[in-house]
């Protein structure tokens, strides 16, 4: 049995300790429409690597990488509303997903496994292509630490202060974009958003520094999948909603403790 | 004297459709205080952000020394709620230099005692105080501060200009300087310059003060008195940033209010 349910698993613990510093930046930028968006637009990704039979990691992550760039172009026009925009884009790029896979009856694909995920199909290859890519997030992040906070708490004064934010703000859209490619197979488009943001929430009250509140939002996003799964194991539900209600009650028993 | 850590010749910027600021002349120089005087709105912030290289001249020439490192303390920082941050990170991000240095940065400018803070808890006095630390730790060769005695009592005022004179001599670093209001700031500077999208008379405070187009500039605007009296340094005591007079260092018990 051990053997069916480790790869899960890891995979989970994998994208979950990589969402929770991620997830932090993401609570801290007021970036979580944003990354939602990106989440929708991967599975228009994931349909033409479909079609033209390319690495699905790889499509999504360039897809995501050209919604940025859009959003970015976008909102430099100043008649709409940012969240206006990325609603027009999220939804547009999801319709857009779907009817791609529709058109390709050929290709049998779950749509249910990419819109809530599949985690108890993920098989050791996939694992060792988490693996890595929770490795190559993390290892980025902790290089680029300082840059990405000093950004963060004002962008002027960061600039100022010798860092470039034009590159910055492009390895966090690129890091944002490897883990969304990552996490679609696992909790699925939708779900993505939930655990980066709910974690990171979490640990919010918790926390004094900006450190602690990532460390333990990965933390709490591991807890959070551990308890999906075994929430799935004995009540048979879905994993990835298993999941994230699991980081809701996390969130909720954080509540309860005194604000710091 | 020594060649200019910043010269702007004839420069001009304009935003949009507005020309914001028009052919300025302004040299910048080590040791020498130099401080932008204007109503609000006259471009003061835009053409400190132009030294900065926040914003490049739409004409003319900005020429800035090799290698310059500049300490930059904006007019508004905001930091979210929901980035955790103590004043001792915060100052880490500037320079991740060691932490008895953070904290006699933090001595210099007279507020040791908040360093494990939560930033989001500090008045706006201390916090204006936490942003020149972190300024002067950046060691820099030009420091930059919008309006640096927002939020701090008029005798907090006079002991703030009183240490940027002390550092101009300690660092030998120039300082620009920018008010909207003068009678404090004219004893502490060298140059001063009345903004109002172009420059409309320069020299010493003396100078200037007598000048009609600075009487001009703000008759009707928010001049605080017409005919208020220059404020010249001349006292037997010395106060510290909180407005006490500085006797035993007896600012270490001065309680700070916090809203938990």
């Amino acid at each position: 049995m051990i053997e069916l349910l480790l790869p899960p698993l890891l995979a989970g613990l994998a994208v979950a300790m990589t969402a929770g510093p991620m997830g932090a930046f993401v609570v801290w930028r007021r970036m979580a429409f944003f990354g939602d968006t990106l989440a929708h637009g991967a599975l228009l990704g994931a349909a033409l690597a479909l079609a033209l039979n390319v690495s699905l990691y790889l499509a999504v992550v360039l897809m995501c990488l050209a919604l940025a760039l859009v959003l970015v172009a976008l909102q430099q026009q100043r008649q709409l509303a940012s969240d206006t925009l990325l609603g027009m884009v999220a939804h547009t790029t999801l319709a857009l997903g779907i009817i791609a896979i529709s058109l390709q009856p050929e290709v049998r694909v779950d749509l249910f496994a990419f819109l809530f995920g599949d985690l108890l199909s993920v098989a050791w290859r996939d694992v060792m292509w988490l693996g890595g890519g929770a490795v190559l997030i993390l290892f980025l992040l902790v290089l680029n630490w300082r840059k990405l906070l000093s950004m963060t708490v004002d962008e002027d004064l960061a600039q100022v202060e010798g860092v470039s934010i034009t590159a910055t703000r492009i390895l966090l859209m690129l890091l944002l974009a490897l883990l969304i490619a990552g996490a679609i197979r696992t909790v699925g488009v939708l779900l993505i958003t939930s655990l980066l943001v709910i974690p990171a929430a979490s640990a919010r009250r918790l926390s004094r520094t900006p450190e602690q509140m990532a460390v333990m939002a990965s933390v709490f996003g591991m807890l959070a999948v551990l308890g999906g799964m075994a929430l799935s194991w004995y009540a048979d539900t879905p994993v990835g909603p298993s999941v994230v209600v699991a980081a809701a009650t996390i969130f909720v028993i954080t509540l309860s403790r005194r604000h710091r | 004297m020594s060649a200019p850590l910043v010269s702007l010749t004839d420069v001009s910027l304009r935003l949009g459709k507005n020309e914001v600021l028009q052919h300025i002349n302004l040299q910048l120089y080590r040791q020498r205080i130099t401080t932008l005087i204007g109503p609000n709105g006259a471009g003061k912030t835009c053409l400190a952000k132009l030294v900065l290289g926040l914003h490049r001249p739409s004409s003319g020439t900005l020429v800035r020394t090799p290698g310059l490192k500049i300490g930059y303390m904006p007019q508004r920082l905001r930091i979210d709620d929901s980035l955790p941050l103590t004043v001792d990170r915060f100052l880490w991000l500037a320079d991740p230099v060691h932490l008895d240095e953070r904290r006699a940065a933090l001595e210099r400018v007279g507020v040791a005692a908040l360093q494990h803070e939560p930033v989001q808890q500090l008045s706006g006095g201390e916090w204006q105080r936490v942003l020149l630390a972190r300024a002067l730790l950046r060691k820099a060769d030009l420091l930059v501060l919008d309006e640096p005695a927002q939020g701090v009592d008029v005798i907090g005022q006079n002991a703030l200009y009183g240490l940027l004179a002390e550092v101009r001599e300690e660092m030998g670093c120039g300082i620009l300087l920018i008010s909207h209001d003068l009678h404090l700031v004219m004893a502490a500077t060298d140059e001063v310059i009345c903004l109002q999208h172009h420059v409309c008379c320069s020299g010493t405070p003396e100078a200037v003060s007598r000048d009609p187009a600075f009487h001009d500039m703000f008759a009707g605007a928010q001049m605080p008195a017409p005919n208020l009296a220059l404020y010249t340094h001349d006292h037997d005591h010395a106060h510290d940033l909180h407005g006490n007079v500085d006797g035993e260092h007896d600012h270490a018990h001065c309680e700070h209010h916090h809203h938990d």
